[in-house]
């Protein structure tokens, strides 16, 4: 048997990309994509090849700086979470109307029932809003094979590729082929000098391209040795739409064969012909799929169809919201399963908590004092471990919305006159998105003491090196922080008393403050400590 | 063949390291194998799982289907009734008895052990015990892969040589020491049954 490597999902769209002959990956970090970048920078094969593999500030970055790089004729990976494409949206949007050079493929892992997130959107719309080519594997060695097809798509019609994973498919692991590797694509400028030049004048001209370039999505959905295929089933009156991972939830109800027509759907647009077919074969549809009610929307259409009837999460068949897994699709199928059993109600919920030791808790100790004069519901936070500030005993913190939203959001609230407001924010979501929301507080002097709770690393998703290791006094200070008004303090139990009166000055000062509480993240120092004495 | 085991225990207990034992040895033996893991929020303290699914037949779902598991394999006694939807009737619950109390409102362990043996097929092991005997308490977990390996079916020699080759970076004594915690559970486990 030929040698199969064990993957997760997200190493295998790494290892594929790797094969596919890649120049450079590029993200930020965030759950469940985080290990597509770590595999590629741990990879003896990208050292080889001199793959570009560092850390993004953010998402958008990444993205432009992966353009970039298709510009110049070489292939791109770009790899995010969900809500990493909303950052990367204004890059992502306009890449469909430049286009690309060298292959360009946009990795996105959906977080449907918010494992590690803030929301369970799903991208799939992003694609049919950009209105390029979606690929959606079942499995892991399906999202292998795609990504490898992704840049030959990429290229063949010169448009970004999407890509989309969800939590419960880049976190399995499993045997995987590989395919022969592909040399790396050499440096070559765009055919057309003014192809990235998106003017009115050129980007109609290009928009126009991209919807002239429609019906070739479509023939590659129809292809009939492509990524959808219709299996009919003489007899039946039902059928199923299963997309993506859902497809195997279907399989999994039925070890000897499915006994209703099925339409397995991995590339969108949704193909025309194989629908047709199958609402032609079916008095009544079953759609599968993980995340929104994509697909079914537009099988039901405006107004609604009612034949052949169309099931799925909108009408109740399957839960609104939330994950699938086979219990719940074998149950919407009708099959006769046992309600499994309960959790006793013994087993409490075990929420995650910080590390002891851990030098948010000494902030939040020291902040939760300093507030008290003014009470509860002023301090606006972001993402990453401190917000599990919000969690008791703490309580400390009263928002976590969008990566940098804290201090744009404690500013707001000032200008409100909630006066003083606090923003506190990790030093990996400061250099994402929190700097520009710091230039405005400075611009308009308000009144905002912004913490920034400094660990020296991007602690949440595992330890990745941050865009503003050693920087971030002086990126405050070259913003127009007055040095006056910023402080380092080190969060210790032995060092609360001084760390509380600073906070306590600070809050008193009407203008902008920073207080930057450093100390490494007690895991990264636990790591440190172990690999120096090996 | 299809074995389906859920995995169960807190973020740092080392769930991760069982699953992937698991999963080299299956790879050698050319089963198919899926594992499913959770990474991001839960591993800081909270509650985590790993599905693993071994057959010499090819495998859809990531995930076991509810009451289909046979086998939930806990690195701690809370975590391991967590997962009984999992479960199929007939199947196995073999948890490590020593609790992991990081909540306020952590339950009395002797209600858990009482909820525990209601099950028709059980196995408490005092893995915290066997893993200091065997020569360090972070390995508790190679003592519950002890403990689970007569429900495992992949053979001996295949689980040793993957607990080399995922310590083998960190010294031959680690390597050692896991090994023997891996005997220890076997062993609790075959006493019993």
């Amino acid at each position: 048997m030929e040698e199969k490597l064990f993957l997760l999902g997200d190493e295998a769209v790494a290892q594929a990309a790797l094969d596919a002959g890649v120049s450079g990956c590029y993200a930020y970090p965030g759950t469940p994509s985080t290990e597509i970048m770590e595999y590629v920078q741990a990879s003896r094969q990208a050292a080889g090849s001199g793959v570009v593999r560092e850390w993004s500030a953010n998402e958008k970055t990444a993205m432009e700086a992966a353009l970039g790089m298709s510009y110049a004729g070489r292939r791109a990976m770009v790899c995010m979470k969900h809500v990493g494409l909303n950052v990367a949206a204004d890059t992502f949007m306009n890449a469909a109307i430049t286009g690309v050079n060298g292959g360009l493929v946009v990795v996105v892992a959906d977080d449907p029932s918010m494992h590690s997130s803030q929301n369970e959107q799903d991208s799939r719309y992003y694609g049919h809003f950009a209105q390029i080519p979606v690929l959606e594997p079942s499995d892991q060695q399906e999202a292998y094979n795609m990504v490898r097809e992704a840049f030959d798509l990429s290229e063949r019609y010169g448009v970004p590729v999407l890509l989309r994973l969800v939590t419960r498919l880049s976190h399995s692991r499993t045997g995987i082929r590989r395919q022969p590797p592909r040399e790396q694509n050499p440096l070559r400028l765009p055919s057309d000098p003014k192809q990235f030049v998106l003017l009115p004048s050129i980007a109609r001209r290009r928009y126009r391209q991209l919807l002239a370039d429609r019906p070739k999505f479509m023939e590659e959905s129809e292809r009939e040795d492509g990524h959808n295929s219709y299996t009919r089933h003489e007899g039946a009156r039902r059928g199923i739409l299963a997309c993506g991972l859902a497809y195997n939830y279907l399989m999994e109800n039925f070890p000897g064969g499915v006994p209703y027509h099925v339409l397995k759907v991995s590339f969108y647009p949704l193909p025309d012909k194989l629908v047709r077919q199958l609402f032609a074969d079916s008095d009544e549809i079953i759609v599968l799929e993980e995340g929104y009610p994509f697909a079914e929307e537009m099988l039901l259409g405006v107004p609604p169809r009612t034949e052949p009837v169309i099931r799925g999460r909108l009408d109740g068949t399957l839960p609104r919201d939330g994950e699938l897994d086979p219990w719940l699709v074998g149950k919407a199928l009708g099959l006769d399963l046992e309600d499994p059993e309960e959790t006793p109600g013994l087993a409490v919920p075990r929420p995650p908590s910080f590390c002891p030791g851990c030098g948010h808790i000494d902030v939040y100790k020291a902040l939760n004092v300093a507030m008290e004069k003014y009470g509860a519901g002023r301090v606006f936070s972001d993402i990453g471990c401190y917000t599990m500030g919000a969690l008791p005993p703490y309580n400390a913190i009263n928002s976590c919305v969008d990566m940098g939203a804290s201090i744009t959001m404690a500013v707001g609230a000032a200008d409100a006159g909630l006066v003083p407001s606090v923003a506190v924010i990790g030093d990996s979501t400061l250099t994402h998105s929190g700097m520009t929301g710091l230039l405005d507080a400075v611009n308009k002097k308000s009144p905002v003491t912004i913490i920034i709770s400094d660990n020296d690393v991007t602690a949440m998703t595992g330890g990745q090196l941050p865009a503003g290791l050693g920087k971030i006094e002086q990126i405050c200070l070259g913003v127009g922080v007055e040095k006056e008004h910023l402080h380092t303090i080190v969060p210790l139990r032995k060092h609360h008393e001084e760390n509380v009166k600073i906070m306590e000055e600070e809050l008193a000062y009407e203008g902008v403050s920073v207080i930057v509480a450093r100390r490494e993240c007690v895991r990264v120092a636990a790591a440190r400590k172990k690999n120096k004495n090996r | 063949m299809k074995t389906d085991i859920i995995l169960a225990g807190v973020g740092g207990q080392g769930i991760l390291s069982i699953a992937a034992v698991i999963g080299l040895a299956a790879v050698k033996e050319d089963l198919y194998i899926k594992q499913s893991e959770i990474h991001g929020m839960s591993q800081q303290g909270g509650e985590v799982y790993s599905h693993l699914r071994l057959s010499d037949r090819p495998i859809h779902s990531d995930m076991i289907p509810k009451g289909q598991g046979d086998l939930i394999l806990g690195v701690e006694p809370l975590e391991s009734l967590r997962y009984l939807p999992y479960l199929k009737k007939e199947g196995w619950l073999v948890t490590n008895t020593s609790p992991y109390e990081n909540i306020d409102n952590y339950p009395d362990p002797g209600q858990l052990f009482e909820e525990i043996r209601k099950l028709p097929h059980h196995l408490l092991v005092d893995a915290a015990a066997l893993a200091r005997e065997a020569g360090s308490a972070r390995a508790a977990n190679m003592v519950m892969l002890g403990a689970a390996e007569p429900f495992i079916q992949v053979s001996d020699d295949h689980l040793i040589a993957a607990i080399r080759e995922l310590f083998a970076r960190k010294g031959e004594k680690v390597v050692e020491t896991n090994i023997k915690a891996f005997k220890a559970g076997k062993a609790a486990a075959e006493r019993v049954g």
